[in-house]
């Protein structure tokens, strides 16, 4: 049933080519924990990955019950995550997977740091690397106000502060962030969830697709 | 005689990652996908009812009557507006009609129009319902006003859901 329906489309449009192209590609030996398994470092990059898609999801999720909105936000998220139901996995998931991707990214880094993987020809790849950690950085310091909770409106006060420190642009950048120039309120509150969820991640998938299609046009380092 | 089928190699492989990859992308989107579909897990509100008029106040020419209900809605509660025409028909039954036209939702008036004073009357678009509420063939409406489900008690009339006819 399955093939056949494989084979309706491959006949009229030949993906065959396309999926081998994308995934039909062998995983060189010293990559291979099955071989050396101190190859696990190489794992964290996919990882992360596979987070970053576990995120993308709970996000897309979360949405269909959060408001961004100073009255409303914390009464949804607290609605769905204590009366709808699996709220408090799909929100957990999205929590604590913040916390992994950072994580994973950081090993990822760390693996490419060590072996050197970042040189020539591969110092583009790593500046699209850099990138991506600060797009994560801006998705994780964005997502942690939309609760509205204490926790989440004193941090985001201080991650202002800390922009409002940057020399001669600060206080415009501060202003530009917080959507006005001394609340932290309605204004800050639809930005951030306006930057979490459509700026940040178009960003992020522009520049996952620039890094993964210069991993496969220069192929994975060599062995050290 | 036919031989055993055997399964290779490669077969098996396919089959085992698939089969792991499914049960793991299945683990990761079923709370997703429950949680999605919780509003129609949700219990309805039907049961509640509440105190409408006296039970003297009714005759048998149709009066409205308006009560407020606390409507919770997920985590946004508010005070909404009902309204009801009510009256007693000839088995000295109450009749609590709602009076939103089922054409396109106006409100519907008790012999408002002089040249049909037994019928209720949509103004916007002229659609006529007799006394029991079933729309008249020929005008707009295409089914019967819903019916407030009712009871009495210690004299007082409390209606609760609209249900459809």
């Amino acid at each position: 049933m399955l093939q056949k329906l494989y084979d309706w489309v491959d006949e009229r449009v030949d993906v065959n080519p396309i999926w081998r192209d994308i995934a039909d590609h062998e995983v060189p030996e010293h990559v291979n924990p099955a071989y050396h398994f101190s190859a696990f470092v190489y794992c964290f990059g996919g990882l992360t990955f596979f987070v970053t898609v576990i995120q993308i999801l709970s996000g897309m999720f979360l949405t269909m019950y959060y408001v961004p909105d100073i009255e409303n936000a914390w009464n949804s998220v607290y609605y769905l995550q204590m009366e709808v139901a699996h709220g408090q996995i799909v929100r957990g998931m999205h929590h604590w997977g913040a916390s992994v991707v950072t994580v994973m990214l950081f090993l990822h880094t760390l693996r490419v740091f060590f072996q050197g993987a970042y040189k020539k020809p591969r110092e583009l790849n790593w500046i699209v690397g850099v990138l991506l950690f600060f797009v994560i950085l801006g998705l994780g310091f964005t997502g942690y106000l939309l609760p509205w909770d204490n926790k989440a409106y004193f941090a985001t006060q201080v991650g202002l502060e800390i922009a409002a420190a940057t020399p001669v642009i600060g206080d415009q950048l501060r202003t530009l962030l917080a959507g006005d120039q001394t609340i932290v309120g309605a204004q800050t509150l639809t930005r951030f969830f306006a930057i979490h969820v459509f700026f940040l991640p178009a960003a992020l998938f522009v520049l996952l697709g620039a890094h993964f299609v210069l991993i496969r046009r220069q192929g994975i380092s060599g062995p050290l | 005689m036919s031989e055993p089928k055997k399964v290779s190699r490669r077969q098996f492989l396919n089959y085992t990652l698939t089969g792991l990859g499914g049960f793991m992308a299945a683990g990761m989107m079923a709370p997703m996908v429950r949680f999605a579909i919780d509003p129609v897990f949700k219990p309805s509100a039907a049961g509640e009812f509440t105190s409408v008029a006296d039970v003297e106040e009714l005759t048998n020419e149709p009066q409205r009557f308006e009560w407020e209900i606390e409507q919770v809605d997920g985590w946004y509660e508010s005070k909404v507006q009902k309204s009801a025409w009510v009256y007693r028909n000839e088995d000295d039954e109450i009749v609590a009609l709602s009076p939103v036209c089922t054409h396109l939702g106006c409100t519907v008036d008790w012999a408002s129009n002089e040249e049909y004073p037994n019928q209720f009357f949509c103004p916007c678009h002229a659609g006529r319902y007799t006394k029991d509420g079933v729309n008249i063939p020929g005008t707009p409406p295409t089914a019967p006003l819903p019916v407030y489900e009712s009871k009495v008690e210690e004299g007082m009339l409390y209606l609760g859901q609209e249900i459809a006819r």
